[in-house]
């Protein structure tokens, strides 16, 4: 640490206001507060602060995300080398090939998402901001692993420009970003992020090909194309199958997260881990959470009720392991900013998301995930829901004044 | 201190006197239609997928709005305040309806692809506005040079969304292709085609990016 904070202090002078390297200093800047808690004092009238200022509360975050962010490395492996090509192949091959796929995402994201936050903290003449430091480890954990990098690239840049610095940047944002960014590449490039082919790596490796009758499709692909045939038709029952205790995606599976996906999103094990943490800490809503999961489940449960295919006859609880709603419910929903601010709001806001985000996925196969378009309409419903709810509790209040 | 009363002479304005001229170029910027007034957005989303229909809608808008600017400021003073929208309306109809027919006779293709959009020329808010805000109450060469103005203004905008999402979302411009085949994934390349452009949304967003790259140049359009 010595050795830090005794380089910043030595390239102080040169990045300060009348220093010769001055346009380095949202950078420096932004080390300095990332490594040290800044010394500012508050001006202005409240002077209490929480303990931990935003970039250690956004570093509780990356450490929520490490569980689910290894699972998936390995996952990415394990996809690729033993279900697809049916090689054997160790626990740190595996790890090692995912490792190998993720890095590259995650450096592009980064690279891309903080040339603008520096690009608009010497426009605007604020410090970089602290949001991105989420954003970039969460966007490549949603993104298909073998997705072009300069796909990345863009999707990102248009997260930070149109989803954060157009609004006046970290705080202000109505959508969350990285959802921004997949939302953008998946009506931009959706032959590159959707669809059968685009989860698992299926290039053959040591002349081994892949399996005969191996399809990379995630369990909401296989599920999509059981819709608009009979529930007795046999590609529809042996797609039942497939979900049943002994299946490829079966209930343990999903849970666990063995089967295809992006790489942060398949394991439900890993992310409640991190949930976990994110609620011991106090960082993540466990109203959202909870609320979220509830909508999800009622909505699974009422297409049960009325099932015509299968895809609705899947068990609530199952339906809700697969897929990204784990994921967006636990880092996505809960983002502080452009979730609901009042408690009541926040139950409002995560049931909606979950009830939504169910309802899109089953009644529009074409967009497996729901859970990514439901939690951005909430995101852009959420002042809303606010403001409803202040404006109940305001009327409540002078009702009980005026009684 | 004379009691006498100074003469006002009645000067005849020079055609295109400064003012005049500002009628013309105000539109191109700091009173776009439809990045400072916001109209027209409708228009602007629908058919600014490929620049051709573009160019034509907004050849369509120029002479309707010139056309109809003319004739509603020559009957200005006789039109009733009570019906004044009714009679807007027929002039417009009667004007697009002018437009669809020569396209039809002339352009069949392109009024194909315009389809609907054309007769929807009627509901654009920027000719209802510019009628009820300038050709009521101004002279009808005025009238004329604000329509060709706000019209222009339209087409610029209209155009410049066109172009961008033209060529972002197919790789062409008028339908030629400008990227080379070989650029593209699917041809060994590293390129390919951003199909969101290609949806409405995505003109929303270039017109508000337009909006921001405006006012962030344009000091005076920013209120408080």
């Amino acid at each position: 640490m010595k050795l830090v904070r005794n380089l910043l202090d030595s390239t102080k002078g040169l990045v300060e206001k009348d220093g010769k390297r001055n346009i380095f200093f949202p950078l420096w800047d932004a080390l300095n507060t990332m490594a040290f808690v800044p010394g500012h004092t508050t001006h202005g009238g409240a002077h209490v602060r929480d303990a931990i200022d935003m970039k250690r509360t956004m570093v509780m975050v990356i450490f929520a995300l490490i569980p689910a962010l290894l699972f998936g490395a390995w996952n990415a492996g394990y996809q690729h080398y033993e279900v697809a090509l049916g090689m054997e192949s160790t626990l740190m091959d595996n790890f090692l090939y995912g490792m190998g796929k993720l890095l590259p995402l995650i450096i592009v994201t980064y690279a891309a998402g903080l040339a603008v936050e520096i690009l608009f903290s010497w426009l605007r003449n604020h410090p970089v901001n602290e949001g991105f430091l989420v954003s970039g480890i969460l966007i490549p954990l949603i993104m298909p692993m073998d997705i072009p990098l300069w796909m990345v690239a863009v999707s990102t840049i248009f997260a930070v420009l149109i989803g954060k610095e157009v609004f006046g940047g970290t705080g202000m944002n109505l959508l969350n970003p990285a959802l921004t960014a997949r939302a953008f590449a998946f009506f931009a490039y959706p032959q590159w992020i959707s669809g059968d082919k685009v989860w698992v790596n299926t290039i053959a490796e040591n002349g081994q090909g892949v399996v005969d009758g191996y399809s990379g499709a995630t369990a909401l692909g296989q599920l999509a194309t059981t819709v608009g045939k009979g529930m007795n038709n046999p590609e529809t029952q042996s797609v039942v199958n497939m979900f049943a205790a002994d299946g490829q995606y079966s209930i343990a599976n999903s849970f666990f997260g063995f089967i295809p996906g992006s790489i942060g999103e398949t394991s439900a094990l890993a992310i409640l881990l991190g949930a976990a943490f994110l609620i011991y800490t106090g960082i993540g809503s466990w109203r959202i959470m909870v609320s979220m999961f509830l909508g999800g489940l009622s909505m699974g449960y009422i297409f049960n009720l009325f099932a015509v295919n299968e895809f609705m006859n899947v068990d609530p609880l199952h339906q809700l392991l697969i897929g990204g709603f784990m994921f967006g419910m636990v880092f996505m929903a809960t983002d502080p900013v452009s979730a609901a601010q009042t408690n009541k709001g926040k139950w409002i806001y995560g049931f909606l998301c979950g009830f939504l985000g169910i309802m899109i996925r089953v009644f529009n196969p074409a967009y497996p995930e729901g859970i990514m378009l439901a939690i951005l309409f909430m995101n852009v419903m959420a002042p809303l829901i606010d403001h409803y709810v202040v404006e109940g509790n305001i009327k409540k209040r002078l009702k009980r004044a005026n009684a | 201190m004379s009691t006498e009363t100074k003469k006002v002479a009645k000067v005849s304005e020079p055609l295109f006197s400064k003012k005049n001229r500002r009628l013309l170029s105000d539109p191109f910027n700091d009173n776009n239609p439809i990045t400072v007034q916001v109209l027209g957005i409708c228009s602007a989303l629908a058919i600014t997928v490929k620049v051709e229909p573009a160019i034509v809608m907004s050849l369509s808008v120029l002479f309707v709005l010139a056309m109809g600017n003319v004739v509603i400021s020559l009957m200005r003073n006789i039109i009733p305040n009570r019906i004044r929208i009714i009679v807007q309306l027929v002039v417009v109809a009667t004007l697009v309806i002018v437009v669809d027919q020569v396209l039809r006779a002339f352009a069949y293709d392109v009024s194909k692809q315009l389809s609907v959009f054309v007769g929807l020329i009627i509901t654009n808010c920027i000719i209802m506005g510019r009628f009820e805000a300038f050709a009521m109450a101004n002279k009808p060469w005025k009238a004329f040079l604000d329509g060709i103005g706000n019209a222009w203004g339209y087409a610029v905008i209209l155009i410049l969304v066109a172009v961008v999402r033209e060529f972002l979302g197919t790789g062409g411009l008028m339908g030629i292709p400008i990227i080379p085949e070989s650029w593209y994934i699917v041809n060994g390349g590293v390129y390919a085609n951003n199909g969101f452009f290609l949806f409405p949304p995505m003109a929303l967003i270039v017109v508000g990016v337009i909006i921001w790259i405006q006012r962030s140049k344009n000091r005076k359009l920013i209120e408080d």
